[in-house]
């Protein structure tokens, strides 16, 4: 049996080092930070549900990775917040109800056909790439460190959408098709993720105002959109609320999926 | 084929060479590359034996999937979805391997989802519980590792190379299903009942993973005479069953298995008669899961196939124009 | 002939070989192969599938079927030439073994 490793010795900030390194979030950073977490959080929770169903074995491990890494953002975000009441990202994670989580209501929304999923990923991965960017410069360092290294992978997360996109968008007729009613099925939750965010208040310098964030997602998006060919769609805003815990329908039955096994054993490791 | 030979050779002087070199190849216990001369028969096994691995590893993904969802801690749900994640690209390395024996991947899949293909019939037990997750690593892990270390030097490159980097890969899935079984031994009363509720399900059909007993293997000799299988099916169990029994006794948990003694004449344990005729109806496709395991896979593959039609036709399109321009 | 595994068109997403760079100042090494539907997607799935652990910082991808590869059947012949001249190796000068730096 072989032990060897390819892990190279590596400086990047993970749950793991938030949690070891004593660093305590001041209450306010931490339900900001939990905002964060949860669209993170939500959305692996969806991805990960795509892994053994993928199109493609390729893109398995495609959808993997990006689940992993949009975990492993959540997991930083949790692990930090959860700091502010000696908690862990566990009992953020598993032991809050509905009304208590904190994400934009897109996160939530069902997986569909790969094109569906595509285009959430396509409106998720711009703004989380507009959100990290700007948070590089947050005067929290926690939450800068945590942006510094998502950014990198948020990145790739745009690349493999609008790869997709194109090709679904200039495939075959039918691809058009559904890429154009993925598309129409999610854009009800854009205007949310720019819409005034409460966590924010008071957080000047240290959180991003997402309504900063909106003139350069709309400038990508709607270049990517045109370039594959189909159109922005004009369906009218879903009411949002996600940041005050306001949710559609799909996350109650995602959140308990997620948290059966634990809280069916409280006090429980694992 | 074409190439800079020039020399007229006929057919069966060719195969006669290549039947020649074949044998000194084994002989030296050297590797055969896929443009070497090979027996069909030889050809086939490892079509046959490839394929099946792959879909093993494919199929495998199903039952550990199930839980990805409702890991119950998020370290255990990053390392699930990891390990499910490496077993597509094992399944992938693999299918590469027997591509490179004149099967595409495309009719490999269709063996797998029309049922005429087979596959490790561990994978059509269920996981009802996340203790499963750590019997799953452990035992089944622990049995595949078995096999598959000494894979690694299996005669025909292609494989032994899959081998390699699978086995490289894979050493966390047995440490990480041995942790989640030690963190549920060191756990609540409930916890406890968990672990050892799982390995009395999955011990057995674990040791049954080797194959059936070396009397009852009509393919081993053939397979061990070409330098594919390096050990008999009854040794590497035998060799498991040691590792396994100290290995339980770190966890607290007991191996489901009464007769299971040290031999000192041997220098082995001793253990008892496994359910032979259960291996067989699982085999042969009456396992609780095998429907429901082949119909989830048919149905990834037949709802992507207009993802995949659609960026071939975005590849052709984009390649006429590029010699249009 | 190109290289083995390559069915032309039957598949509905052709074969490409990969290659990894595991570090700065080695070759590209060749580390497996995949499935995708152009070389765009081809380089990227090869990122997901064959450098997940840090294995590599650079990627080259190729269709299999636009490798040429010498001709195995030709394989005696073409790689003969290279036996008995060993003295293109410094072993096969044994007089100087026992002098320094050389």
């Amino acid at each position: 049996m072989s032990h060897t490793s390819n892990r190279t010795i590596s400086d990047a900030v993970t749950a793991e080092t938030i949690a070891t390194s004593g660093s305590i979030a001041p209450e306010a950073v931490a339900r900001y930070a939990i905002g964060l977490g949860d669209d993170a959080l939500i959305l692996a929770q969806r991805l990960g549900e795509w892994i053994a169903h993928a199109p493609e074995l390729e893109e398995d491990v495609a959808l993997g990775n990006i689940a992993l890494d949009q975990l492993g953002h959540a997991r930083s975000f949790l692990s930090y917040a959860s700091s502010a009441w000696e908690k862990t990202e566990d009992d953020l994670a598993y032991f809050r109800d509905e009304s208590e989580f904190r994400n934009r209501q897109l996160f939530e929304q069902p997986n569909g056909d790969f094109a569906q999923t595509i285009a959430r990923q396509l409106v998720a991965s711009l703004y989380f790439q507009a959100l990290y960017n700007a948070l590089c410069q947050s005067t929290d360092q926690t939450l800068a460190a945590i942006a510094a290294k998502a950014i990198k992978e948020v990145d790739y997360h745009v690349d493999h959408s609008v790869q997709w996109l194109m090709r679904l968008g200039l495939g075959t007729e039918f691809s058009r098709e559904r890429m154009q009613h993925g598309l129409n099925s999610v854009w009800a939750f854009v205007a949310e993720l720019f819409s005034n965010d409460p966590l924010t208040a008071n957080l000047e310098g240290i959180a991003v105002d997402p309504q900063t964030l909106q003139e350069e997602f709309d400038r990508l998006v709607k270049k990517a959109i045109a370039e594959a060919g189909l159109t922005v769609p004009t369906v009218p805003a879903a009411r949002g609320g996600g940041r005050a815990g306001i949710h559609t329908e799909f996350l109650g039955p995602l959140l308990a999926e997620m948290q059966v096994l634990a809280r069916a054993h409280p006090g429980a490791t694992w | 084929m074409s190439g800079t030979k020039t020399a007229i050779t006929d057919e069966s002087s060719l195969d006669e060479a290549g039947a020649a070199r074949f044998a000194e190849l084994l002989a030296n216990d050297q590797r055969v590359e896929p443009t070497d001369w090979m027996p069909e028969g030889y050809r086939k096994t490892l079509i046959r034996q490839i394929s099946q691995h792959a879909h093993s590893e494919i199929i495998g993904m199903q039952p550990e999937g199930n839980w990805i969802t409702r890991a119950p801690s998020l370290k255990r749900k990053a390392i699930l979805m990891a390990k499910v994640q490496d077993e597509a690209g094992h399944g992938l390395y693999l299918y590469s391997a027997a591509q490179t024996l004149g099967i595409d991947r495309e009719t490999m899949f269709e063996q797998l989802i029309t049922g005429a293909a087979k596959y490790s019939s561990i994978f059509n037990y269920p996981t009802p519980t996340w203790a499963d997750m750590g019997s799953i690593g452990w035992l089944v892990d622990g049995a595949a590792i078995c096999n598959q270390v000494p894979l690694c030097r299996a005669s025909y490159g292609p494989y032994g190379r899959a081998m390699v980097r699978i086995c490289k890969e894979e050493s966390f899935h047995q440490r990480q299903g041995f942790e989640i079984l030690l963190h549920l031994m060191r756990g609540t009363e409930a916890q406890r009942a968990m672990a050892q509720e799982s390995v009395n399900r999955w011990y057995a059909p674990a040791l049954m993973m080797f194959g059936p007993p070396d009397d009852d293997s009509p393919n081993s000799r053939q397979s061990m005479d070409w330098n594919i299988k390096r050990f008999s099916n009854d040794e590497l169990r035998q060799r498991f069953v040691d590792m396994l029994v100290p290995q339980a006794e770190i966890l607290g948990v007991t191996l489901p298995d009464p007769h299971i003694k040290w031999n000192e004449e041997r220098g082995h344990f001793d253990f008892g008669e496994l359910d032979w005729a259960e291996f067989h109806e699982v085999l042969a496709g009456n396992g609780p899961a095998n429907t429901i395991r082949v119909a989830r896979r048919r149905q990834a593959h037949e709802d992507g196939a207009w993802v995949r039609e659609a960026a071939r036709a975005y590849a052709d399109a984009r390649m006429t124009e590029k010699i249009a321009s | 002939m190109t290289s083995p595994g390559d069915f032309g068109g039957r598949e509905t997403w052709p074969l490409w070989e990969v290659f990894v760079r595991s570090s700065r100042g080695l070759s590209h090494v060749h580390a497996g192969s995949l499935h995708a539907p152009d070389e765009t997607m081809a380089v990227r799935n090869a990122r997901d599938l064959y450098t997940r652990r840090a294995e590599g910082i650079s990627i080259w991808v190729v269709r299999a079927s636009d490798i040429t590869a010498s001709d195995p059947d030709a394989r005696g012949s073409f790689f003969e030439s290279p036996q008995g001249k060993e003295y293109r190796h410094a072993t096969y000068y044994t007089e100087s073994d026992s002098v320094p730096h050389l």
